[in-house]
């Protein structure tokens, strides 16, 4: 059996097909991402964005619509997607995907483009307690990314520029607008720029933790979202967080997309 | 599940939490939905198919605006929403 798990992001559309394989004598079965497939739709359009990754999913695993038996979809465009049999939040869908990745995870820290969120899970992947900022874009990768253009740098020669620094600049605007000013002040001072890398990179990983602080700290800290892909962010979450270890799954940015597959799955038995 | 919703920003932490455990089996009729003033809470089947209670989403971003009227400052003793929840699901982180 396939199912198809969409995480509709505020900047990328994610598309997992997971397939179900049982295994003789186990009595549970076992599930394998068939294929994951990432679209950075180049317009506002998100019906059409979530069809046109859907269907380049669908054909790069060779596999036809009527094979997949249920579609399910989740992040902060979940109800544009027309063609999902079912939307469950990105909370639930974290948390699944986080605990198949990880058995042993039990918080689990979402830091997307837009937002991030904290969510503490029991061994089942259910999630248990939640916390996220649903007004500020300071706690997410968008301010990263405007800061990295404040710098002129790639994301990734920013997010590697902060792991050189070991100095911690305080950063007290809470706005990425203000932010942004105070990261000029910086330029003008001379402040090497790994040094902004990094005094940018804590203030997002302290405002992260202040959110995962609220559902608590238990157990081990799993990180999902595409903010994973940032060296820097991590080294940074893991000082805030106080933790000797943040688990990072290979593709963190597809863990919801692949909970809520997950989910999509467990709902057909 | 204990769900925060709300924000943190410059000028404070705002989160309205909804303990759903407590919030399933209502004890109280659903007097959230008549007690506050801006009309903020909403009944939903939430993704474990429970019917809980949770707060707007146009409401998540300005809840210390929309709230101000209920605090102390606005001639409240004790928040018509804490109040009327008399399981005690609903709290304010301020």
């Amino acid at each position: 059996m396939i199912t198809a798990g969409i995480d509709m992001g505020s900047r990328s559309v994610k598309v997992v097909l997971l397939e179900e394989i049982k295994v003789e004598g186990a009595k549970e079965p076992s599930f394998a991402v068939k294929k994951a497939h990432l679209m950075m739709p180049g317009d506002l359009d998100a019906d059409q964005a979530a069809e046109a990754a859907f269907s380049a999913a669908l054909a790069e695993a060779g596999v036809s619509r009527d094979q997949v038996k249920s579609i399910f979809a989740t992040g902060a465009g979940r109800g544009q997607v027309g063609f999902a049999n079912e939307g469950v939040t990105e909370m639930t869908a974290g948390a699944r995907g986080a605990v198949f990745m990880y058995p042993q995870a039990r918080t689990v820290v979402d830091v997307g483009a837009e937002e991030g969120r904290g969510i503490k899970t029991d061994p089942d992947g259910k999630a248990i307690d939640f916390a996220g900022n649903e007004k500020c874009a300071a706690g997410a990768g968008s301010f990263a990314e405007a800061m990295s253009r404040a710098l002129q740098l790639s994301l990734k020669e920013f997010g590697e520029a902060s792991l050189r620094s070991d100095k911690s600049i305080p950063m007290n605007a809470q706005c990425t607008v203000f932010a942004e000013s105070e990261v000029v002040s910086l330029i003008h001072s001379s402040t090497p720029k790994e040094d902004i890398a990094k005094a940018v990179l804590d203030a997002v990983a302290s405002r992260v933790c202040a959110m995962v602080r609220r559902v608590g700290i238990e157990g081990n800290v799993v990180l999902i979202g595409g903010m994973g892909h940032n060296p820097g962010f991590v080294q940074s979450l893991k000082s805030a967080m106080d933790v000797d270890q943040v688990l990072l799954p290979e593709m963190p940015e597809f863990v919801s997309a692949i909970g809520c597959a997950l989910i999509a799955a467990e709902r057909q038995h | 599940m204990i769900a925060n919703y709300g924000y943190k920003d410059g000028s404070g932490e705002y989160y309205i939490s909804i303990d759903t455990d407590k919030c399933i089996d209502c004890a109280a009729d659903r007097a959230c939905l008549t007690a506050c003033p801006k009309h903020m809470f909403e009944i939903i089947t939430d993704d474990y198919d429970d019917e809980v209670a949770w707060v707007k989403k146009e409401c998540t971003r300005a809840l210390a605006y929309d709230c101000a009227g209920c605090k102390p400052a606005g001639g409240y003793t004790s928040l018509p929403c804490t109040t009327a929840c008399t399981p005690g699901a609903i709290k304010h982180s301020w």
